[in-house]
């Protein structure tokens, strides 16, 4: 058994030096569509008509991006003959439209966040980066960022899905049950509008129709560093500018 | 069709046709249509419903026929019900049941066919047909604490769109023990535990000291109506919901979804797309058996084991999306094939990163059964008899591991799965060993076949226009990571969605979880809970 210990040190270290370094593995992002200027009208018209969450919207020659309605489906890459340009990266995560500033955790937060998961529905991929935030490539530990199992010693609420109605309940309580320094993070275009899933009789179209949410971060599902990029916002390590306009994403 | 070269053996065909004259003879029914869809469904149409559960059991029990789903839809109104049913090697068939809107009630087949319950309970739950003499109604998709009595929600009249009611929490309401001894108590988990990153569920864990007796596990509460609200969309727009119910099968189920919709058009994919197609099938297995593996090894917390195999799946998502450019491989699929091409270069450097995960899974297998301390964790813990897992129909890896080696890709091959030399691994021990070890087997087979796809794809085009312009119904099935997912599609004659079924493998393997769990020890639990792999949104779609 003492095996392991060997093969573990012999692995080396894998970690990524995010945020001091950016990482540029491939792979480690999807990437996303971004405001793209046409050379007709019609051409920008194209673009906002075939996506089906109507997330591009067209002003003349140009779309504009609202990438809390992504859901990545690519159309707009594969099935245009001009295609939507698209920008790597993963530093997404955004105020809500609905907040005028960035709040961020006091800065005794900084280096030791406690975060409270709660799955309200989603369909595996955002929990799934979440998860991987875990792994030895992201390993969110060294960063001071840690998982609880318990609202009480929670200060950050991280909401993925959604939020369908059987679960409206359990995420509710589990909210009320955390200290009210609490901060509320929607992780997923699904947890800040819904996504393909829409509002129904079942999904309440969004975390923000159920409580008050602080930061968000868009993606379908959003990478793992995009993820983390949001965890380390909401520690205030990371700066966020508040759209003014609708070039930046304010529609 | 895909690929209608995928051959189906002149016997299989025969062998339907023997069934279906078996049927006619015993229970006077009809062969409504031949085989239609493609040649692998036989549709039948039963006209007494007492006769039900008679047929159910001759074919479950004496003609070896493995349980596809139960289908109810308000067509015309009429109520159609559709019993799916595989002969392995040979073809669906259908049992379809015509029946007056104002019917209430049918007889139940879960006497005879155990595998039938969750989907019985399902149905009267959204529609309100109810079935005589089943054990255990109510309570299921909607919640009793929240919902009241007489919302059929998947009946026609009820609006998808309109917004949540206003609920009132029922705090008196308790949920239904089945020991219930003095002395016994009910141990609560869930929806929110591990820390949330566990799927929402609830179990209770019945018990009278350290073993847990009963394990009753309730759903849904991650249940976002997907069936419901695909009516009355485009094609288009309801792929967008097969692919996204549930991530981490997303290829899988949108491959399905598609191959309903092909059928429906008559449109055959050229053979190009069926092998890229098969090529991203296999990427996404390997992808989520090592997921499946890091769970397990976490759950008998032996570290240096799950952070290794947590790299290996990372590494196998980055080249996912190096490859397709997403993670999990959404956005792809679309009726008539691939929405995008894949070059030569592109396939090699895949493989690379493949051959890399598939030598470090190898070796942690290795290494893991030389380690005693986590083997006994495993051994003999959670087994499922070959039995039960028949008496089930458990499916999938779980269901491979107790000797039941029906896999979709060779019991009823499609998209040119038949052209591929590969093997289905299967276990008898049926314990969360034998699974552990069907996962590691399957993810060398996965990359055994993409090595072949690569070796032998064909130029030519990756799509061709699907356009649907008659009405029609079909069903699309795959073998997901998990194990066999059936999608049932009608559309009208505009292409617009008007019922959608997603029979998937973690609903059916859910009602055999139980089995698994009971009579072992609470610190078990998470163990077993993790060999079965099972997925939460899967289910609850």
């Amino acid at each position: 058994m003492s095996f392991w210990f060997w093969h573990g040190l012999r692995k080396g270290i894998q970690t990524t030096r995010y945020p001091e370094r950016a990482e540029n593995t491939p792979g480690v992002s999807p990437g996303r569509p971004v405001n793209t200027d046409f050379s007709t009208d019609e051409a920008a018209q194209l673009a906002a008509e075939i996506c089906p969450t109507d997330a591009i919207v067209a002003h003349g020659k140009s779309t504009y991006v609202n990438h809390g309605k992504c859901v990545h489906c690519q159309l707009c890459r594969y099935s245009l003959r001009s295609p939507m340009n698209w920008e790597p990266g993963y530093e997404w995560s955004r105020i809500p439209t609905n907040q005028a500033e960035a709040a961020p955790l006091p800065s005794a937060f900084a280096k030791s966040m406690h975060i409270m998961v709660v799955d309200a529905g989603d369909c595996g991929a955002c929990l799934h980066e979440v998860k991987q935030l875990n792994n030895p490539l992201y390993n969110m530990h060294r960063l001071g960022l840690f998982l609880t199992a318990t609202p009480r010693t929670a200060d950050v609420l991280l909401v993925v899905g959604p939020v369908s109605e059987n679960m409206r309940g359990p995420l509710l309580k589990t909210w009320e049950a955390m200290p009210t320094s609490r901060k509320v993070i929607a992780v997923g275009t699904c947890a800040i509008s819904g996504g393909v899933f829409g509002k129904s009789f079942m999904c309440a179209c969004g975390v923000g129709a159920v409580l008050p949410v602080d930061f968000e971060v868009p993606g379908n599902p959003p990478p793992p560093l995009a993820i983390l990029h949001g965890l380390l916002a909401v520690a205030g390590r990371k700066s966020l500018k508040t759209p003014t306009s609708i070039s930046e994403g304010r529609l | 069709m895909p690929a209608s070269s995928s051959p189906i053996a002149g016997d299989g065909t025969s062998a339907l046709i023997d069934l279906a004259a078996a049927l006619e003879e015993r229970f006077g029914i009809e062969i409504a249509k031949g085989p239609a869809n493609g040649g692998f469904v036989f549709t039948l149409s039963l006209f007494k419903p007492s006769l039900l559960p008679a047929l159910c059991k001759f074919m479950f029990w004496e003609h070896g026929c493995l349980f596809g789903g139960i289908t109810a839809e308000e067509q015309a109104a009429r109520w159609e019900m559709h019993y799916a049913f595989l002969l392995p090697g040979a073809g669906w068939i259908d049992v379809e049941l015509s029946l007056p809107i104002e019917t209430t009630s049918l007889p139940s087949i879960v006497a005879e066919v155990h595998a039938a319950d969750w989907h019985e309970r399902e149905i009267e739950d959204m529609f309100g047909i109810r079935f005589e003499n089943h054990p255990r109604l109510g309570d299921f998709i909607l919640h009793d604490q929240i919902w009241r009595e007489g919302i059929e929600p998947m009946r026609k009249s009820f609006a998808a769109g309109r917004p949540p009611l206003e609920h009132k929490v029922d705090r008196e309401w308790q949920p239904l023990l089945i020991v219930g001894d003095p002395g016994s108590f009910a141990m609560p988990v869930g929806p929110v535990y591990e820390g949330g990153i566990g799927e929402s569920l609830h179990f209770l864990l019945e018990t009278v000291g350290e073993d847990v007796i009963r394990a009753v596990p309730r759903l849904f509460y991650k249940y976002r109506a997907v069936e419901k609200i695909a009516e009355g969309r485009t094609i288009l727009d309801a792929l967008l919901l097969a692919e996204r119910f549930a991530a981490t099968s997303a290829f899988a189920h949108s491959l399905a979804f598609c191959q309903a919709v092909e059928r429906i058009g008559a449109v055959e994919v050229p053979r190009r797309a069926a092998a890229l197609r098969v090529l991203l099938a296999e990427l996404e297995r390997m992808r989520h058996h090592a997921g499946a593996i890091t769970a397990i090894c976490e759950s008998t917390a032996l570290a240096v084991s799950s952070a290794q195999v947590a790299i290996i799946e990372e590494n196998l998502l980055r080249a996912s999306c190096v490859f397709a450019r997403h993670r999990y491989l959404f956005g792809l699929n679309t009726p008539g094939g691939l929405n995008c091409e894949f070059g030569l270069e592109q396939c090699k450097e895949l493989l690379v990163a493949v051959d890399k995960a598939e030598s470090d899974l190898r070796l942690l297998e290795k290494r893991l059964r030389f380690s005693s301390s986590f083997l006994d964790r495993l051994e003999d813990v959670g087994a499922v008899t070959g039995e039960s897992a028949r008496d089930l129909n458990l499916v999938g890896p779980v269901g491979r591991a107790s000797a039941q080696n029906c896999d979709l890709r060779k019991a009823c091959p499609y998209s040119g799965y038949g052209r591929y030399a590969f093997e289905v691994p299967s276990e008898t021990e049926g314990d969360g060993y034998a699974r552990l070890r069907v996962l590691f087997a399957e993810a060398t087979q996965s990359a055994k076949l993409m090595h072949q796809v690569c070796a032998a794809l064909e130029e030519g085009p990756v799509r061709v226009s699907c356009q649907v312009q008659r009405a029609g119904a079909a069903l699309g099935w795959t073998e997901a990571p998990r194990g066999a997912a059936l999608h049932w599609l009608r559309v009208s004659d505009e292409g617009i969605v008007e019922r959608y079924r997603a029979v998937t493998p973690s609903f059916n393997n859910w009602l055999g979880f139980h089995v698994a769990a009971e009579d072992f020890a609470f610190q078990d639990f998470p163990i077993i809970l993790a060999t079965f792999g099972l997925s939460a949104t899967e289910c609850d779609r």
